[in-house]
């Protein structure tokens, strides 16, 4: 038998069910898988071993019983560190949550110890999710395990790089303007955003509010449904949250797409685009056609103000959010001075990373007098735009086809001009502003580093865009293979 | 164009400790951030209502009954001083 650690979530609950392996050998498998990868790739910033087999005791005994058996039972995954988990650690990537433990958890978090599923750890990110790259961990960085020099995208990094060396099956991050799809693209996975509103936000550490969104990381479109499937729904904790029936995604996996209708945004071919990426995206897209899509042209007038309308708001809603950081309730706290100002900004100063004070000076200042009509207020008109542009295409298309991201991974320290590394989410960022759902999948390789191809669906069409990812899978192989490591 | 002037006083709004080297270093960038950021400008936004969330809701309310809550120590447990179950800060008022 193949390695335990390279089985889909789908193989491995079939032999799990069967009784043919326990929970308790899968997560050793992938206890020993990360014992021998991760100090190379350094995907966690926590592993619990300890808990991970408790978890897998927990499984077997549902298991031998037959009772309570879900998809996810006895799956090993990984949690970003965005994610509150009762007790354990959750730093968000940041000095200044270095020793909080969450007092509850987070409604994902719920649903999923509800499935009885094994955590093997947290993963590292860009400190409070505002970054590309992981680089802008307060700790470390992680590699990517295609290409160690080089980064796995961000801020999702380390579920990215987690799952694709093999660490975990599947992992949960945090998409703001495209924290899971751009690190899918450069790590070869499939990695989804869901409609906003569509998965509960009580627990995850805020950033944007109006844009976050949790979703998963898989190696396979069927995989994806499953992790899915287990967190979507209404959450009265989360005022937010829709009330909108979930599907049943994996059920909508058909494995045709003939006749579906995919635009594909003429906005999106922008300067700063490798080749190669271009190159591969195109003979994708012909590859759709080819499985009977109806492909045509459709245009998004107002993409190319994208990355700069998201460059105000969500600065501007993070500055608002992190301003619960104050040294006085939780947290890094500063504590030789009397002075409350001087504590509270000393705190703010030793306790933040240079990315996230950048942030919230930006949006500090697009929201100070003055300045917030010609900024703030100018960014929300856009983003009204940009939902029009998406609102008109949907009417015409059932799904919409692009890059992921503008690049293959690039070399850790290679981008060191704050807007370059903004540029990354230029093709993710609108549908975060649109609250649609998009996702990233394996589109091939462009010397030797991964390539993803992004399929964006109208709010609420996951059950769409998971089909187009799963057909796509039956006349390719990229999906299937593993780096070297 | 960011001045030191500017970049002090927006920290001073985001009660954000700065160093002497962050003061420049985040006036430069900025200044080159909000250079590309100039592209809104060029918009046409008039007649557009602004759009403050992708949500499609417009308001949740829900019945104002009082639920069971965390205890105080479950909450206080991360606090970076406490005393009888109340966080502990620095003197608020200045004397006089």
């Amino acid at each position: 038998m193949t390695e335990l650690y390279k089985l889909s979530i789908t193989e491995a609950g079939e032999l799990l069910r069967q009784r043919k392996i326990s929970a308790v050998e899968l997560t050793q498998a992938h206890l020993e898988r990360i014992r021998e990868v991760e100090p190379k790739v350094k995907a966690f910033t926590l592993v619990t071993d300890e808990l991970a087999l408790e978890q897998a005791r927990e499984a077997d005994k549902r298991f031998a019983s037959g009772d309570n058996l879900h998809p996810l039972t006895g799956i090993p995954l990984a949690i970003k560190d965005v994610i509150c988990t009762k007790d354990i650690t959750t730093t968000s990537g940041s000095r200044m949550l270095e020793n909080f433990k969450p007092p509850y958890n987070a409604t994902v978090m719920e649903r999923l110890n509800e499935t009885g599923f094994v955590m093997v750890g947290k993963t590292n990110m860009d400190e409070f999710a505002m970054g590309s790259s992981t680089e802008h961990s307060a700790f470390f960085p992680t590699n990517n395990p295609w290409d160690l020099e080089r980064a796995p995208g961000g801020s999702s990094g380390g579920s990215a790089a987690a799952v694709a060396a093999g660490m975990a099956m599947g992992s949960y991050g945090s998409d703001t303007g495209g924290s899971i799809r751009q690190p899918g693209s450069l790590c070869n996975l499939v990695g989804l955003k869901p409609t906003y509103g569509r998965v509960s936000r009580f627990g995850l550490i805020a950033f944007a509010s109006s844009l976050d969104q949790i979703g998963p990381f898989a190696r396979n479109a069927r995989d994806a449904t499953l992790l899915l499937q287990a967190i979507a729904g209404h959450d009265r904790r989360d005022g937010t949250s829709s009330t909108e029936p979930v599907q049943d995604y994996e059920a909508a996996l058909s494995g045709s797409i003939k006749g579906l209708r995919i635009g594909v945004p003429e906005e999106y071919w922008v300067e700063g685009t490798q080749p190669g990426v271009v190159s591969t995206v195109k003979a994708n897209i012909e590859r759709l056609r080819e499985l009977g899509a109806e492909i045509s042209p459709v245009s998004l007038p107002h993409t190319k103000y994208g990355v700069a309308a998201y460059y105000i708001i969500a600065p501007a809603e993070a500055s608002s959010n992190l301003s619960r950081y104050d040294g006085v309730k939780y947290g890094y706290s500063y504590r030789d001075t009397s002075d409350m100002w001087e504590a509270m900004e000393k705190t703010r100063e030793i306790g933040f990373g240079a990315e996230v004070k950048r942030r919230i000076m930006l949006g500090t200042y697009a929201l100070s007098a003055g300045y917030y009509d010609a900024y703030y207020k100018r960014a929300e008109k856009i983003r009204a735009l940009i939902k029009q542009d998406f609102d008109q295409a949907f009417e015409k298309f059932d799904a919409l086809v692009s890059p992921a991201a503008p690049t293959v991974a690039f070399k850790i320290g290679e981008i060191s001009d704050p807007y370059q590394m903004y540029l990354q989410d230029v093709f993710t960022i609108p549908a975060n502003l649109a609250g649609i759902c998009g996702v990233s999948i394996p589109g091939g390789f462009n010397d030797g580093l991964p390539v993803g191809l992004q399929l964006l669906g109208n709010v609420f069409k996951e059950d769409v865009i998971l089909r187009i990812a799963d057909a796509f899978e039956k006349v390719t192989d990229y999906h299937t293979l593993w780096p070297n490591l | 164009m960011i001045d030191r002037e500017t970049v002090q006083n927006v920290a001073k709004l985001a009660r954000l400790g700065l160093s002497e080297e962050e003061v420049d270093t985040f006036g430069n960038q900025l200044s080159a951030i909000l250079d590309h950021i100039h592209i809104l400008q060029e918009a046409d936004v008039s007649g557009v209502s602004p759009t403050a969330h992708a949500s499609r809701k417009t308001n949740v309310m829900r019945v104002d009954a009082p639920e069971p809550s965390y205890p105080p120590e479950v909450l206080l447990a991360n606090a970076p001083d406490q005393d009888e179950n109340c966080l502990k800060v620095n003197a608020v008022l200045e004397e006089e």
